[in-house]
Order: C-alpha cells, then sequence, then structure tokens
C-alpha cells in the first residue's frame, strides 16, 4: 500500500516536471472578440423553446442581434408555458414563435400587461392528422375523413382496445382529437403517444416498415424534410366552429405563429427590438435553417451565418437598411 | 420510503390465507362481468374537474415579489455562479475558468486520493480526462458545478434534518411522509411553480436537483443515528456525557459510514435530474441531451448521457472509498506525501491558469463524434434485427396479462375497486395495510383523475413484479459472487444514472408508442436499486449459517431458497419498496413514450396552462399511489416476517 502511495506521488511530481519542461499560448493572448459598434444594445434575453423550428428562428435572429447590432444575445432554453413567465419577473425580452396560447396572451397581455405582441413572424403553423407517404400513395382515399372507418381495422394496435388507432399528443399542443373522434363518429381511439419524440419515431417506423399509422402532427417542423407526412382533410374549418370544445367536429384553423415581447423591452428602444419586430420569413426559410441544424448538424450560430449570407436581402430589410 | 425499524414479530400464520385471497379474486372476476362500465369515473384528455380549476387558478397565487424567496434565490445563485466561475465559464475577465481542465483533474485526483485511496484517485483523473475527450468538457463542468451547489445545499439542509430525525420518534414519521413526498411527486408539477418562486435561473434548477436529492441523505442519517446501538448511547450518558456532547462524540461519529452512503446516494440522484432541470435552462449536459433529442439524435444523446454516467461512478466510487477509509490520524509519511500532491497539484492548477493547452481541453481527440456514430450504429442495428421480435413480445404481454388487469381495475366500478382493495390490505397487513389504503383510495377519488390513476396503477403493478423477480435474481447472482458484482456494478449504476430520454428512442423503435415500452423504461431504470439492495442483504447472512447449511449436504438452491433468502427477507421487503418507488419515478417519463394517463396529466399539465390544475392532481394520485402500495407491502412484510435482527440493507434508505 505504501509502495503504491510512493508511486501515485511520484507519477505526479514526474507529471509536474514532464509539465515545466514544455510550454505553449498563455492565456489571455489571443486576441480579444472586438465590439461593433453601432447604437447602444446591451443584453438581450431570448427564449429558446424546445424545437428545431423556434431554434432555427431564434439562431437567425440572435446571430444578426450579435453581429449587427452589437447586442449581447442571451438565449435561455425554456419551454413555452416559462417562457411567458419569464416576461413578468423581466428575465425574458422575446418570444419568437408563438403558437396561439390565447389564453396566456389573455394572462400576460391583457391583465397583467407585462408583454405586448410583435406581430407574425410569417411562419403559417398547421396542426391536423397526418399519414406517412407510403400509405397515402397505396391508399390516397384515406386522405379523406369519410373513408377513415372503413379503414379502421388497419390502424389496430395493442393500445387501441379493439379500435382504429389515432395517436395524439405531443403534451405541448391542445388537441381536440376526443371530440373529433366523437363528433364525426369515428370507430377510433385516441391513444396518447405523449411526446413529439414518440409521435416522429412512429411516423418513421411507419414510413420504414410500410405500417399504417394515422396521428396528429403539425408544420412548420423539421421532420418535413425526411418525411413528406400527407394531411387528412376534416370537415373544413370555419370560424367558432371550435368555440365549444366537446362539440368540436371541424379541423383545426390555421395558425399565424407570431412574436411576443415583454413591455420593458419595447419601451426600452433598444435596436433589437425593431429588429424582433420587423423579423419575418416564410416557412422554406425556416425549413432550410432547420435542415441546417437538424440534418447537416451545423450549430445554431453556422447554420444562420450560412443562410444569412444566402439572404441577406431578407436581412437588411429586418434592419431597415 | 421503508420506515422499517427493528421489532420483534411474532409468527402470525393463517395457511388459509392464500385460499381467500383467491376467493376475493374470483369474486372480483365474477362482479367485473355484471358490473364492468359504470361508475368508471373516467375523464378525457382535455377535460377537468372543478378541482382541476381551482388548482390551476391558485397556480400564480404564491409567486413572485417575496424577500424571503428573493434572498434565497440570490444566495443560491451566487453559489452556483462562483462555482461556474472556478471550473466551467469563462470568468473575471478572463476567457477561459479560473481552473482550466488540468488543474480540475489534478485537484480532483488529489482529493480523491486525499480523502479515498489511489485506486479512485486514478479512476478521477481518467473519468474527467475521458469528459474532455468527448468533447463535453465544458458542459460537464456546468453540470458538476449544479451538482456540487444542490448536493452541498441538500447536506446543509439534509444531515442537521436526519439528525433531528433520527433522535425524535415524532419527527421520523412526520419526515417519512414529507420524503415519500418528495420523492414519488413527479418534478414536472413543482418545475414551473419553481420558477415563479426563485425566477429562471440557476437557482430555480439547483432547488428543484435539491428536493428531489435530499430525501436519501436525511433517511440514511436518520437511520444511522437509530441503529446506534443503545449501550454505546447509554455508556455514554451514565459518564455523565450531555446532550450534545453524546451526539458529537457517539452518535456521529458511529454513523459516519452510513451517512456517507446518505450521500452518495444524493450525489446520484441529483445527477437524474440534469435532463429534467434542463427545461428550466439549467446549463449542461442536459442540455446536449434535450437538444439531441429534438432531432432523434440518438449517437449525440447517448454521448452526453454516458458522461453523465461517468460523472455518477466517478463520485460514487470516490465517496464510497471515503467513507470505507479508517477514521485515524494519518502517519508522518503520509502527510509528507500529502503535501507534496498538494503541490503537485497546486503547480497544475497554475499551468491550466498560465498556457491556453492546459485552461481549454484540446479539440484534437474527439472521441465523443466516434462514440455517438458507433451508438447510432449500435441502436439502428438493434432495431434492425430485433424489430419484428419485440413487437411480438410486447403484444403477447399486453394482450395476455397487461390488458386484462386494466380492464378489472378500469372497468369496474370504482367503489368495486376500493372495496377489493381494502379487503387485500386488511387480508395482508390487518389495519395497518386496510386504513391507508382507504385514505389513499378516498382520496383518489377525490383527484379526479381515478380512472387514469387505474390505468397507471396496472402498469406500475406489472412492472413492480417484473423489477423484483429481475432485481431477486440479479442481486442473488451478485450478493453470491464477486466477480459477478464487480462486472454487473457499473451496468447498475448506468441504468440509474443514465437518463430515460437516452434510451427512450431506441426504446420507441423496439417497441413503438405502448404501455409496454413504458413499463420496459421504467424496469431498466428500476432494477438497479433493487439488485443492489438484495445483494446487500445476501452478502450480510451471516457466514456460518451459510456454512452450517453446506455441511448438512444442502444443495445451492436449498441454501438460496432456504438460507439466504429468508435471512434476507427485511433487505428484500426494502427492495419491493425501491424497486416500486423507483417505477412509480418513471410513470412521467412513462406517459412521453405512450402510456398515456397520470404520466401524460402530468407532463400535459406542465405544458399547458389552462390544464396545469389537472396535472397537479394527477402528480398528487401518483404520490397516493406510491404510499398506499408502500402502506400495504409493509404491513403484509411485517405479518409475515420470521426472521428478526438486523440486516445490513436495513441501514440503507
Amino acid at each position: 500500500m505504501v509502495t503504491n502511495k510512493l508511486r501515485s506521488a511520484g507519477v505526479l511530481t514526474a507529471l509536474a516536471l514532464a509539465l515545466t519542461a514544455c510550454g505553449g499560448a498563455k492565456v489571455g493572448e489571443a486576441d480579444k472578440p472586438a465590439t461593433s459598434g453601432g447604437k447602444e444594445c446591451g443584453t438581450f434575453n431570448l427564449a429558446v423553446s424546445p424545437w428545431v423550428g423556434y431554434e432555427a428562428n431564434a439562431a437567425v435572429v440572435g446571430y444578426v442581434a450579435t453581429k449587427e447590432l452589437g447586442c449581447k444575445v442571451v438565449k435561455k432554453n425554456l419551454k413555452e408555458e416559462i417562457s411567458w413567465q419569464g416576461f413578468s419577473t423581466g428575465e425574458v425580452d422575446a418570444i419568437l414563435e408563438n403558437w396561439g396560447h390565447e389564453d396566456l396572451k389573455k394572462k400576460y397581455i391583457t391583465d397583467q400587461k407585462v408583454a405586448v405582441e410583435a406581430g407574425p413572424s410569417g411562419n403559417k403553423g398547421v396542426i391536423g392528422w397526418y399519414l406517412p407517404p407510403w400509405l397515402a400513395a397505396a391508399q390516397p382515399e384515406l386522405k379523406d375523413w369519410k373513408n377513415l372507418n372503413k379503414a379502421a381495422a388497419q390502424f389496430k394496435t395493442s393500445e387501441s382496445g379493439g379500435k382504429g388507432q389515432l395517436l395524439d399528443g405531443d403534451p405541448s399542443f391542445v388537441t381536440n382529437d376526443e371530440a373529433l373522434v366523437k363528433n364525426l363518429k369515428l370507430n377510433y381511439k385516441v391513444v396518447y403517444a405523449g411526446s413529439e419524440t414518440a409521435l416522429i419515431q412512429a411516423f418513421r417506423d411507419a414510413e420504414k416498415n410500410k405500417k399504417p399509422v394515422i396521428g396528429y402532427f403539425y408544420e412548420p417542423q423539421w421532420f418535413f424534410n425526411e418525411l413528406k407526412l400527407v394531411k387528412v382533410d376534416l370537415p373544413a374549418y370555419t370560424a367558432g366552429c371550435d368555440a365549444v370544445p366537446e362539440k368540436v367536429a371541424c379541423d383545426y384553423p390555421a395558425y399565424e405563429l407570431d412574436k411576443i415581447v415583454s413591455k420593458k423591452f419595447a419601451d426600452s428602444g433598444s435596436p433589437a427590438y425593431e429588429l424582433v419586430k420587423k423579423f419575418n420569413w416564410t416557412n422554406d426559410d425556416q425549413n432550410v435553417v432547420a435542415k441546417y441544424i437538424a440534418e447537416d448538424k451545423l450549430t445554431p450560430d453556422a447554420a444562420a451565418e450560412k443562410w444569412v449570407k444566402e439572404n441577406q436581402s431578407k436581412v437588411d430589410a429586418w434592419l431597415g437598411k | 420510503m421503508a420506515s422499517i425499524t427493528g421489532s420483534v414479530e411474532i409468527e402470525v400464520r393463517r395457511p388459509r390465507r392464500g385460499v381467500i385471497v383467491g376467493v376475493l379474486l374470483v369474486a372480483w372476476v365474477a362482479a367485473w362481468f355484471v358490473l364492468r362500465g359504470i361508475n368508471t369515473l373516467a375523464l378525457g384528455g382535455q377535460e377537468t374537474t372543478g378541482l382541476h380549476r381551482w388548482l390551476t387558478d391558485q397556480r400564480d397565487f404564491l409567486g413572485g415579489g417575496n424577500a424571503v424567496l428573493d434572498a434565497i434565490r440570490v444566495a443560491v445563485d451566487q453559489l452556483v455562479i462562483l462555482l461556474q466561475a472556478v471550473i466551467a465559464q469563462p470568468s473575471y475577465g478572463r476567457p477561459v475558468p479560473v481552473i482550466g481542465w488540468l488543474g480540475v483533474v489534478a485537484v480532483a485526483a488529489y482529493l480523491a486520493w486525499a480523502f479515498g485511496n489511489w485506486k479512485v484517485a486514478v479512476l478521477t483523473a481518467a473519468g474527467l480526462t475521458f469528459l474532455g475527450l468527448q468533447g463535453l468538457w465544458q458542459e460537464s463542468m456546468d453540470t458538476l458545478s449544479l451538482t456540487i451547489a444542490a448536493v452541498l445545499l441538500a447536506l446543509l439542509v439534509g444531515i442537521p434534518l436526519g439528525i433531528w430525525a433520527g433522535l425524535s420518534d415524532r419527527i421520523f414519521k412526520v419526515a417519512t411522509l414529507i420524503l415519500d413526498l418528495m420523492q414519488t411527486l413527479p418534478t414536472f408539477v413543482y418545475l414551473a411553480p419553481l420558477t415563479l418562486f426563485f425566477a429562471i435561473g440557476p437557482a430555480a434548477a439547483t432547488i428543484a436537483t435539491l428536493i428531489y436529492a435530499a430525501p436519501p441523505v436525511v433517511r440514511l442519517t436518520a437511520h444511522a443515528i437509530r441503529s446506534v446501538p443503545r449501550e454505546s448511547v447509554e455508556a455514554a450518558r451514565s459518564l455523565g456525557s450531555s446532550g450534545g456532547q453524546t451526539l458529537f462524540k457517539v452518535l456521529l461519529p458511529m454513523s459516519r459510514s452510513t451517512v456517507v452512503v446518505g450521500i452518495n446516494q444524493t450525489i446520484m440522484a441529483a445527477l437524474s435530474m440534469v435532463t429534467v432541470a434542463a427545461l428550466i435552462d439549467a446549463p449542461g449536459l442536459g442540455q446536449t441531451v434535450l437538444k439531441a433529442l429534438q432531432t432523434l439524435d440518438v449517437g449525440v444523446a447517448f454521448n452526453a448521457g454516458l458522461a453523465i454516467v461517468v460523472l455518477a461512478i466517478v463520485l460514487d466510487r470516490v465517496t464510497t472509498a471515503a467513507g470505507d477509509r479508517p477514521w485515524r490520524t494519518a502517519s508522518l509519511r503520509r502527510k509528507v506525501l500529502l503535501g507534496a500532491g498538494a503541490v503537485g497539484a497546486l503547480v497544475a492548477v497554475w499551468f491550466s491558469r498560465t498556457y491556453v493547452w492546459a485552461a481549454e481541453f484540446p479539440t484534437g481527440a474527439n472521441v465523443g463524434s466516434t462514440i455517438a456514430v458507433a451508438a447510432a450504429d449500435v441502436t439502428g442495428w438493434v432495431q434492425d434485427v430485433f424489430g419484428g421480435f419485440t413487437y411480438g413480445v410486447r403484444d403477447a404481454v399486453t394482450k395476455g396479462v397487461l390488458n386484462p388487469l386494466e380492464a378489472l381495475l378500469t372497468e369496474s366500478p370504482w367503489w368495486l375497486v376500493a372495496v377489493v382493495i381494502v379487503a387485500l390490505a386488511a387480508l395482508l397487513g390487518s389495519w395497518r395495510g386496510a386504513v391507508p389504503a382507504a385514505i389513499c383510495l378516498g382520496l383518489l377519488v377525490a383527484t379526479g383523475v381515478w380512472h387514469d390513476s387505474m390505468i397507471t396503477l396496472a402498469s406500475t403493478l406489472l412492472a413492480t413484479v417484473v423489477v423484483v423477480a429481475v432485481g431477486i435474481v440479479l442481486g442473488v447472482w451478485t450478493g453470491r459472487n464477486h466477480r459477478a458484482d464487480s462486472w454487473l456494478r457499473p451496468v447498475l449504476d448506468a441504468g440509474q444514472t443514465m437518463p430515460p430520454f437516452v434510451y427512450l428512442v431506441p426504446f420507441l423503435a423496439l417497441f413503438g408508442t405502448s404501455r409496454f415500452t413504458a413499463i420496459a423504461a421504467a424496469v431498466v431504470f428500476a432494477v438497479p436499486v433493487t439488485t443492489k439492495i438484495v445483494a446487500d442483504g445476501i452478502r450480510a447472512v451471516p457466514v456460518a449459517t451459510v456454512e452450517a447449511a453446506n455441511s448438512v449436504g444442502s444443495s445451492t438452491w436449498q441454501v438460496i431458497s432456504k438460507v439466504q433468502l429468508p435471512v434476507a427477507r427485511r433487505a428484500i421487503t426494502l427492495a419491493v419498496n425501491q424497486g416500486l418507488i423507483y417505477v412509480l419515478s418513471m410513470v412521467v417519463v412513462g406517459g412521453l413514450v405512450g402510456a398515456g394517463a397520470l404520466g401524460y396529466d402530468v407532463a400535459a399539465g406542465f405544458a399547458q396552462s389552462e390544464l396545469y390544475g389537472k396535472g397537479l392532481a394527477a402528480g398528487l394520485a401518483i404520490v397516493l399511489l406510491g404510499v398506499m402500495l408502500d402502506r400495504i407491502t409493509q404491513a403484509a412484510a411485517r405479518r409475515t416476517r420470521k426472521f428478526k435482527g438486523k440486516v445490513r440493507g436495513d441501514n440503507l434508505w
């Protein structure tokens, strides 16, 4: 035991000696990052919610704010609900992709007056029922909800209790599917997959092994770069048809995804606020950046840089140049 | 959980009890045929009750603007920021942390050697260097900072509380109940409110970790104090020691090694919270895991998960070694060596402050991407090869066992289920089982999520049975075979600390989105702790007892079934309890892969503000299920206990 201790001490000493012998670049010799000029921006607290599309928005806005406006961008990785809470505690300046959330708007914009809307992001959100491409090609009639009952048997699984399985539920999204199934008299059972991961894996598996699956999904989503899911036509949405949750028998409305900022940030006159307000791009734009991040494995910054270089004119418009 | 205090029990054996239970179950099935479908209290996914809406309204009631909470927040924030500045983040105007990687490795190895032994010192150096090679140095150090902060605070609060609970029976009872709540209430339920109390930032993440991680050290300290032999305390008293003297000179020194086991388990629990805390912006490896999972990148998620496992193994082995080290004054030679080592560590720190190569981990050898690619390939291969077979297993188990059990629980009227469970509890554990069962069932009805609770209960029962069966087999094997133990232990550690999010993707590929997938994930998470406790109990069976059995010509099977298992019975009871708690703590994760029910309710309550109250009610329902099953099994174990005496396993948890 003692010899062992001696040995380890010896190793340590030898290591120390060896280290003394070699050198290398010293800490602090590298040039410090130059602070770019322009108007004073200060710290810009950007909420980043856990999906790739959002991250694409945040990457590009964060990149432009840092490079062009000299802001110190602090990205905070937060679930949506918690981002909104951040408005009242002053720790979040902006949300860049908001899906509806009328209840939160009421609470934080109307009631507490700590947040304000900053206009649409240009992205269009679609929610609905989707089929894997092979199934839509093999049985195109399934694209109409009226034919779903005839095909219910093939969607049976161990979870669906003898009915067809309608795979639901990223818990972040409101779903009317239980009411829809009931009111459209479909012979299906809603099974809660419980996470986006589970939904994507189910669609991936279905396409690869040619299994029938029907499930709740949404666009824009990076996964569409990998697999072009096909939307099922439900009875068309008309204004107010989803007013009473238990009686819903129509499709989901199209969402104009928008941006929300804290009241304080909006009043601060920060150039970052102007950027957020003017930021606007298409689903295709977002999908490109999302693909860089999700499939080409670029860091958000590198993905943003690549896109900005290719789309300088759009960026200039946001900056009011 | 197990608040089993040593007490002598008279054997109460009723040979016909099994028959009565059987008759009861048959009667239940018969009643189910007649009554199924009525009074099932089913509630749809987006539906809520008055209680749920009331809870939703109360959510913001306590939040914000409280001076005490602000003070706590500032203090905790500063602690974490300080630790990050020292080892993780660029700080004090320098582009690197105060101590670079070389310094951290040297200091950590030195401490491991000083408090443990040279073996764990080598392990520490190798483990930490490996984190750097994975390309995750900064993330790992961020995670380590947060873990250290949470564990320090947990000890600061937990050890005094544990001592108090060790000295007072009343406090012990209250503490046990609160600790059960802390360990089984799903984190998602209090994650969002915590960010209201403590704002978004390191403080909320640290405190969320603290809530989950503190219970083991409180329990173990209390148990350690309580298991100090009476004679020692009385001897000290008779020599005129005051209360304080007895505590510091007798109770604490004699409890030391068990308290260290508590610290060890607290560290493990803290690390298992890394990914969840990342949802409220906790920095570190959890972020890497979550980011990777957004794109289902199993490889990168595995690489980061592996880093968490490595950290856990290093911290576990070092604290274990520190706990085992005899407490004595160092010899002169050792003092000299310790001094030399300290100088060596300081030299390394100086290097890490001076040279870039010693400050920032070199990026040249990136083992991480190799690990990520290999992990992704292996997962892909497993999916392709076993894909069809695993679906078959899933369907067989679901149709053969799970669906019938679930149908019986969910389709029976609630009052029938309640009557049967209370009757079973009374049969198995007399009034000690029946009274808590009745109270818990009443409260379950009140939560408004009865139907979902019964779905979760069916899966939980099945998972626990599997966990206990596998845990006993593995526990007996590792308890009897030292080599098997040393080979299996890292695997068990990995099962306990690898974030479940990492293996959910391959599990989803193998089993699809189903309740079975959730059960499989729960089994992976709960088997390690069950195995460890059973093995501990088997090892504690006196050698003389085993040899006596061998000498009369007993076969190996006879030794196990007639001697070792019965003698280790209390450890096995404890193992069942812990297996159950761990299964229940995976209910929410199960909800993310298709188990639905309570787990999904909690996850949805976390994500959708209008469902918050329902999520909270579902979280409480999980706690109620846990308390009910725990009290019934404990009462049952109490009635059938045949052997008395202390078993080492009793001191765990």
